[in-house]
């Protein structure tokens, strides 16, 4: 089992944060950060290992808090079930876009563009839909009890996105050791050469944008529960899908550990620049932009991706180097 | 003979106007190695693509094992025991020549341990097991084509379809490989086989099929072939056989 160390390793020195660091802005950020470290993860299932480079994550996203809000305020369900049902709503809208656009064969950036377009169209849609609360948003009552999913203390908080997000490592870990995360890579390496060795595309794609919007749901429904307001532009804006995608491409696509690294590295920028410059609107942004054109430029398989290279580098400089004329003369 | 593993019965493909196949039949019989050479632009890859599912023919039927597989994809024929390489090696470039290997042999052995071990033989078997730990993209020609070979390999198929596995090679590294095409064959995997490399092809296997311009132009044992007329000029131009013919005084 030493092969989930770094898992537990992780989980349990952040769990630990809470009993040293008392500032309420402290874990606020933690929160936030791994909030997206979450949603991340989810982007990171389908285009990290998958190589189906999402910009619509904002449809699970959303769904998940929208779900999650509609079913306790306009149903009065518990909102314990109604996080479960959130989750297997954004897993619905995830089955739904992946058989209208992995049959047809839609690839690269048109595959990207079409989710896109898919989150768009739900955002205008709740944006002027009676059940989402249209423009005036979704409110949830506060009620700070557990079995309303709410707590006084922020601490608890934490430790339940904490908890989401350890589940998703594992998640991660699991399926980097399973034959259908094998296939899944394999279809972003080369679809052709997999399919050619009995893997089914197609189904394997799906079932990676399922698991995915599954993932980036649960950050959607912890989004709604922790502030307890939603609306069409926190839920299905375009900020949610570009912070999924950005914090595993910062941090490493397709590893278990870059959705995490990525979203803490980013969302410590993001900060450091507010307390440098003021709060002025769109700084993260900029903040963004310019770590990811570093990222791309010096490490394009983000900073996990240029850890292990470094490493390589490191033990291929104290071994003999091989030569490639020795494999001519094997028979 | 025994009855044929393989059989395309009059396909063709059309690409727009440009007809690739023209109503090509051939068959392989089971266990055996059946080669298919033509010219460049002749159509063997597509007639390849076609019975491995990539393409679907315009006309004609292809049957496997008595079966009507005409149209079915890719990955379901790998499940019946169909397996390919390609003529332009297509690694997982990112990941070792294990990983690669692996994703071929998970597919009867969903059990990752299992699939390891299958994988890590069939490296072995075609001459990779010291690079197996390799980047698949550090590997050179000769290497990826033994990739090629062991990831098809890996599905446990019953028809081998290799596209010029030995193209690009150097005579010592064709000698090196030409074994490992025997072997399997010994192992009663049935092989079909596009190539270039003449000599190869003419000591490897039992039975020819000429492709010319989407057409089967003839058929025959390596040396039957090698002495048609219609062979000859196909590849040295229009009247090289008499030429041929009058130089050697046949």
């Amino acid at each position: 089992m030493n092969r989930l160390l770094p898992i537990v390793v992780v989980a349990a020195a952040l769990a630990a944060v809470p009993v040293v660091v008392e500032s309420n802005a402290v874990l606020n950020f933690l929160v936030v950060a791994l909030l997206i470290a979450l949603a991340g993860q989810g982007w990171n299932i389908l285009g990290g290992y998958g190589g189906q480079y999402s910009f619509g994550h904002a449809a699970f996203f959303g769904t998940g808090a929208y779900v999650t809000a509609i079913l306790q305020v306009r149903y009065g369900v518990n909102a314990w079930v109604a996080f479960a049902g959130a989750v297997a709503a954004g897993a619905v809208v995830g089955a739904v876009i992946g058989a209208l656009t992995f049959p047809s064969g839609l690839r690269g950036s048109y595959f990207a563009l079409v989710t896109l377009a898919f989150a768009e169209v739900l955002r205008i849609v709740a944006s002027v839909a009676p059940i989402t609360g249209a423009g005036v948003g979704t409110l949830i009552k506060l009620d700070l009890r557990a079995q309303a999913l709410q707590f006084q203390s922020r601490a608890v908080f934490y430790w339940i996105i904490l908890g989401l997000v350890a589940i998703s490592l594992l998640i991660a870990h699991l399926l980097e050791r399973s034959r259908f995360g094998v296939w899944l890579i394999a279809v972003r390496e080369n679809e052709d050469a997999a399919r050619a060795l009995g893997v089914d595309a197609t189904r394997v794609k799906l079932g990676a944008m399922v698991l995915s919007a599954a993932i980036t749901a649960t950050a959607g429904c912890f989004y709604a529960q922790y502030f307890l307001f939603v609306d069409a532009g926190i839920a299905y804006g375009t900020w949610i899908s570009i912070e999924a995608l950005l914090t595993p491409i910062i941090g490493g696509a397709g590893t278990v550990f870059g959705p995490l690294l990525g979203a803490l590295v980013v969302k410590a920028l993001g900060e450091a620049a507010k307390l440098a410059a003021g709060d002025a609107p769109g700084l993260d942004l900029i903040v963004y932009g310019a770590v990811l054109v570093l990222v791309i430029w010096f490490a394009p398989r983000g900073l996990i991706g240029a850890v292990t290279d470094m490493r390589m580098r490191l033990t291929r400089r104290s071994l003999p180097s091989r030569s490639p004329a020795r494999e001519v003369s094997r028979g | 003979m025994a009855e044929p593993l393989l059989s395309v019965e009059r396909v063709s493909r059309r690409f727009g106007g440009l007809l690739a196949v023209n109503a090509a039949s051939l068959s392989a019989p089971a266990g055996g190695i059946t080669g298919l050479i033509g010219p460049n632009g002749a159509g063997k890859t597509t007639l390849f693509a076609i019975i491995s599912g990539f393409l679907a023919p315009s006309e004609g039927m292809i049957r496997y094992g008595g079966e009507d597989i005409t149209g079915e994809p890719p990955h379901r024929l790998a499940r019946r025991g169909i397996a390919r390489t390609f003529q332009i090696a297509q690694p997982f470039a990112g990941l070792s020549v294990r990983d690669n290997i692996l994703v071929g042999a998970h597919l009867h052995l969903p059990a990752r341990d299992a699939a390891l071990a299958a994988a890590e033989r069939v490296g072995r078997e075609v001459g990779l097991g010291e690079m197996l730990d390799q980047p698949a993209n550090t590997l050179t020609v000769a290497g990826r084509k033994r990739l090629e070979l062991a990831r098809a390999l890996a599905i446990e198929p019953k028809l081998l379809l290799l596209d010029e596995v030995l193209a690009g090679l150097n005579p010592s590294e064709i000698r090196d490989i030409v074994p490992i095409i025997r072997a399997i064959c010994g192992r009663g995997i049935t092989i079909v086989m596009i190539e270039h490399v003449m000599q190869a092809v003419m000591s490897l296997s039992e039975h020819v099929f000429v492709l010319a311009e989407g057409r089967i132009i003839a058929e025959g044992s390596p040396a039957q072939v090698a002495a048609d007329p219609k062979v000859v000029e196909t590849y040295l131009g229009h009247g090289a056989a008499a030429k041929l013919g009058t130089v050697h005084g046949h």
